[in-house]
């Protein structure tokens, strides 16, 4: 069970975090600026399980791995919209933030809202009403199992 | 079936006779270009493996062309990461020598190659035929460790192009066009090819600009077939040889055809805060500036500055206004320069800036303050961009940015 923080369509990743804070030194740094322009009070709010609902093309523009990345930090569970920009998506799985293709969720919910996400079954719980979700690639799901594409150089059995 | 330029790339850059989109591949990588923009990261994450190795230095070229010249100390000790890293492992790095995807195009990439870059505008090198694609930095440290990664064949969007652009209207305007009309997710995950016997009414630096912007559509990649105009290009900028040059087959199957006759498009904006928030100039005239931008690697070459210099010259900027002019390249500096360009602008009161990403990245130089409008031959015109989150945003040719330049608004290409 987490809270859902919901944004529009098209959010691009300038949104999730602007351009003067990605040369910062470490993600740790950059992450209390995540969704600044959209949303002040969300870096300080979002809580470890809580999730990012949104529109169509969440993360599209500029290939920062910088905005999954300052999400995973802040503890985001996972982010579900009805389609992704691709380079989001990808950097997504890459570093093991469950990004989940639902359709119907986001007219849904309000920010706020609490959901249950199974990832096994591919449902998302909202409101007693419950949601499909579309089922990685088995590709994918390999990659989102060991812990994203890092630790497949670690670990090359793996 | 047959295949499309792009899973034609993809069946070479993977060693397999044919493939076809919706499958997975595992390719090898030609090039794998990073920028200032996530680099520092990239090497943080490199250093914690267990086995730190770089399959094959070759293939890697950093370039710092986002905050440069240095802004802060915190950027500093970013770059200087970048460069020791480079330096102790060999990696072929610029600084200040220009955008990176303009540096890329004019000094490395050729037709055929599969080439992963650390920025979303990687898919500028289908301009030459080559297939890029934009990576975050996890996705290019698996490259640099291993060579290689793994593909989606893309499905192809093809754009038919017929007839001739008018005068004053540019390939920007045809591009901001095509994604006005195809949404800002019209192209995801897709590759856009670009044919038809327009195509040799476009100059390479057209054919740029309309590659590097396909993103703004979500797409993959952007592919053009290489053809005399690409050759040239390649043989001017360091007698460059193709890897392959391909078309797609007759029979390879297009998810879409779009047939675009150039003579019909005209100039036009994109409007604030989207790429596809589409709108003839004519609409907005009269919509008040306080600064303008020529750059960039969507506009910010020779042909670019030719073209605002032709239509500046013996003018002057408006007062109260800034206009940054920003060669995409040192070879695009250096020609400027020669060709009297600069002068012409520093004389009509623009501020000519070394070459870089400049405002169109909205971290280093030139960024707006709340409230203020920016008209800008940049990439993208998202919520905050260009400097603070109450800030505007509209992109246009380097036509139209010059001449709203001098009038301090936004006006039609065609006023001087």
């Amino acid at each position: 069970m987490g809270k859902v923080f919901r944004f529009h369509k098209d959010v691009d990743t300038d949104q999730i975090i602007a351009s003067q804070y990605l040369l910062y030194p470490t993600v740790d740094e950059m992450k209390v600026h995540a969704f600044e322009s959209l949303d002040a009070n969300f870096a300080s709010e979002v809580k470890p399980g809580d999730f990012v609902v949104a529109d169509d093309n969440f993360g599209c523009g500029s290939s920062r791995e910088q905005a999954p990345a300052v999400l995973k930090a802040l503890g985001v569970r996972a982010v579900l919209a009805p389609s992704f920009a691709r380079i989001f998506y990808r950097n997504c799985i890459n570093i093991g933030l469950p990004a989940i293709v639902c359709d119907g969720l986001y007219a849904a919910v309000e920010t706020g809202d609490e959901i249950t996400l199974d990832m096994e079954k591919g449902t998302v719980t909202a409101k007693g009403r419950t949601f499909p979700c579309t089922k990685l690639p088995v590709h994918l799901q390999k990659i989102l199992d060991q812990g994203g594409l890092i630790s497949s150089l670690d670990n090359p059995e793996a | 079936m047959g295949m499309t330029i792009a899973e034609k790339i993809i069946a070479r850059a993977a060693g397999l006779e044919t493939v076809h989109a919706g499958e997975i591949h595992t390719v090898a990588l030609d090039y794998l270009m990073s920028n200032d923009g996530t680099t520092h990261l990239t090497i943080d994450m490199y250093n914690k493996l267990k086995n730190p190795r770089i399959a094959d230095k070759e293939k890697l070229v950093w370039i710092v062309d986002h905050n440069v010249p240095c802004d802060s100390p915190k950027t500093a000790g970013s770059q200087k990461k970048m460069r020791d890293f480079a330096r102790e492992n060999g990696i072929l790095f610029y600084e200040g020598e220009g955008v990176c995807h303009q540096v890329m195009l004019e000094k490395h990439v050729v037709p055929g190659q599969l080439i992963f870059g650390a920025d979303s505008h990687t898919c500028a090198y289908g301009a030459l035929g080559a297939f890029g694609t934009g990576v975050g930095c996890t996705d290019y440290l698996y490259g640099m460790v291993t060579g290689g990664s793994w593909v989606l064949v893309p499905e192809t969007l093809r754009f038919n192009l017929t007839g001739k652009l008018a005068d004053r209207v540019t390939a920007r305007d045809l591009i901001l066009t095509i994604i006005g009309m195809i949404g800002a997710n019209g192209a995801n995950y897709h590759a856009m090819e670009f044919v038809g016997d327009g195509m040799k009414n476009l100059t390479m630096s057209d054919r740029i600009s309309i590659c590097n912007l396909c993103v703004e559509a979500g797409a993959k990649t952007a592919l053009m077939e290489v053809d005399d105009i690409t050759l040239a290009y390649l043989k001017e900028h360091g007698d460059r040889k193709p890897a392959a040059c391909f078309k797609s087959d007759e029979d390879a199957v297009f998810e879409k055809v779009y047939d675009i006759d150039m003579s019909t498009i005209v100039p036009v904006v994109a409007k604030p805060h989207f790429v596809d928030n589409l709108a003839p100039v004519d609409d907005v005239k009269g919509v008040k500036i306080n600064e303008a931008f020529l750059g960039s690697c969507n506009n910010g070459r020779i042909e670019d500055l030719r073209l605002g210099a032709s239509i500046i010259k013996g003018r002057k900027v408006a007062d109260k206004v800034r206009f940054l002019v920003v060669p995409a390249s040192r070879e695009v500096y250096l020609d400027a320069l020669r060709e009297g360009l600069l002068d012409i602008f520093m004389e009509a009161g623009a501020m000519v800036m070394n070459p870089n990403c400049s405002v169109c990245w909205g971290s280093c130089q030139g960024v707006i303050g709340a409230g203020e409008v920016l008209i800008s031959t940049g990439t993208r015109n998202f919520k905050g961009r260009a400097g603070d989150k109450n800030s505007f945003v509209y992109l246009g040719s380097a036509a139209t940015v010059t001449a709203s330049a001098i009038a301090g608004e936004i006006v039609s290409p065609y006023t001087y």
